[in-house]
């Protein structure tokens, strides 16, 4: 259990976003409030606000990610910062320097916040732990464990279609052992007193011990999709997967991709939604992906609006 | 013993009254949220314009976020028409320091170059602490520095009450 206390100061303040687990129901609800104001920057003719002037942003990512990387940097250019963005993974940490050196030294170059994507879970707690007084940190994603904005993002979308989370079933289907963003959606969906959340996949990918975490586990694809209001689809992370989990990606599309025959049995109201990059043919048809139902690229839009909310909240924070 | 209060709603229609005829047809007006909000719905109605009502919220434009960081406010902006190149009506109910129509106006903007903004507040309180004055004015009330001048909408009248700083 990672020590997300870090997070939240004694003042009940955000200080850094490193897990959607910890967060009350009241501060999910503050930054959702928070980025529906940001939707609507969106929309203008100046898409931008002077909230972090002067203030610099270090998008540091020691695992790659162009997409997660792009939308902090928008997210963070639209509020007025400054933005760096360093790919470690194939600078420094190559020739031999510690984490803690890297940010040491990017914290002697002003850095104001860290945004960190790391693939050792618990490396931004490690950052978090050992930054200056006011100088802030945000999970962009850690190993197996969080990915916090994108959970913020689901749980955005899913207020922005559905209103209210007191009466949703949601299915999460798929890699949900090596996946940060179930882990994060199942926090703030039981926070946000989801009362049934599910999640479906085949045994080795969703193991029984999920249970622990309040949510249902099926392993059979239909009882999963029965009557679902919101299916979050995870991508089938064909580099994390090490030895024989899957007889074949074919093998599993077959059983727990999702197509229109499958979708059919949700709710006819129902929302599917991906955090991408998409694998059309594996996890999801093409035609499920494209459909009416889809919300996979208004995700990608409501992403900057929640990570501009996270960022101004915890930097008005920080005064 | 301290001199009444105006009645608000006597304020705006005087205001109306002043604003007649010297508001374009065409002109857009934007009340400030909440108070300017409620003043800005009276006058729009009363001189019947054309173009539906705008609402600003001032809070991403705000000069205190490095002091007190982000203000929680659940509504947005929303401007029903098009801002450049027309004459704006910019309402709000109490003038203090402007800075909030210094916000307002940098808020404004971000939807395009007006050709003219006017200001219309429904009563001002002195010590204002940048160069922005009404070109319409509900009344003067002085206000003791220990004091807050507020404005609230009691089932759908509005009241302006005085009331000691906590």
């Amino acid at each position: 259990m990672m020590n997300n206390n870090l997070q939240v100061g004694p003042d009940g303040k955000l200080r850094h976003l490193l897990s959607t687990e910890g967060l009350s129901a009241e501060m999910i609800r503050r930054i959702l409030d928070t980025a529906d104001q940001f939707v609507s920057v969106s929309e203008r003719d100046v898409k931008k606000v002077p909230l972090l002037r002067g203030r610099s942003v270090f998008n540091v990512f020691f695992e790659g990610s162009t997409r997660t990387r792009t939308t902090f940097e928008i997210a963070a250019k639209r509020l007025s910062a400054d933005v760096i963005n360093l790919n470690v993974a194939v600078s420094s940490t190559s020739k031999g320097e510690s984490l803690l050196d890297t940010v040491y030294n990017l914290q002697a170059m002003d850095a104001d916040m860290f945004v960190v994507r790391h693939s050792q879970s618990g490396a931004p707690h490690l950052i978090a732990r050992h930054v200056k007084p006011g100088v802030a940190v945000i999970n962009a994603g850690d190993g197996r464990h969080a990915h916090p904005t994108q959970g913020l993002l689901d749980m955005y979308t899913i207020r922005h279609y559905k209103k209210d989370f007191r009466a949703l079933t949601v299915a999460i289907v798929g890699d949900v052992l090596h996946s940060r963003v179930a882990r994060s959606d199942i926090h703030g969906l039981t926070t946000l007193g989801v009362p049934e959340v599910r999640v479906v996949g085949p045994r080795t990918l969703v193991p029984g011990d999920l249970r622990a975490m309040g949510v249902r586990v099926c392993h059979d694809m239909a009882e999963g999709m029965k009557g679902a209001d919101v299916i979050i689809m995870l991508r089938l992370q064909n580099e994390r997967m090490s030895g024989a989990m899957l007889p074949s990606a074919g093998e599993f599309a077959k059983t727990f991709g999702l197509t229109p025959d499958k979708l059919a049995l949700a709710k006819p109201d129902a929302i599917v939604m991906h955090p991408g990059p998409i694998n059309r043919g594996v996890e999801i048809d093409s035609s499920v992906a494209d459909g009416r139902a889809s919300v996979i690229l208004p995700q990608v839009t409501f992403g900057i609006a929640v990570r501009m909310a996270v960022m101004s909240i915890i930097a008005g924070n920080e005064a | 013993m301290p001199e009444p209060l105006p009645d608000p709603e006597q304020l705006v229609r005087s205001m109306a009254d002043a604003m007649r005829g010297h508001i374009g047809a065409d002109a857009g007006m934007v009340g400030i949220y909440t108070g300017g909000a409620w003043v800005a719905e009276r006058l729009h109605r009363m001189l019947g314009l054309s173009t539906p009502l705008g609402h600003l919220a001032v809070t991403l434009h705000r000069d205190d976020f490095a002091r007190i960081g982000l203000h929680r406010e659940t509504r947005r902006s929303h401007i029903p028409f098009t801002v450049e190149d027309r004459e704006i009506v910019l309402v709000d109910d109490i003038l203090h320091t402007g800075r909030t129509i210094r916000a307002a106006l940098n808020e404004l903007f971000d939807f395009g170059r007006p050709k003219a903004v006017r200001l219309a507040v429904m009563a001002e309180r002195g010590s204002r602490e940048l160069p922005i004055a009404p070109d319409y004015l509900g009344a003067m009330i002085e206000v003791r520095p220990d004091e807050d001048l507020l404005l609230s909408n009691e089932n759908g009248r509005l009241r302006l009450a005085m009331v000691t700083r906590p």
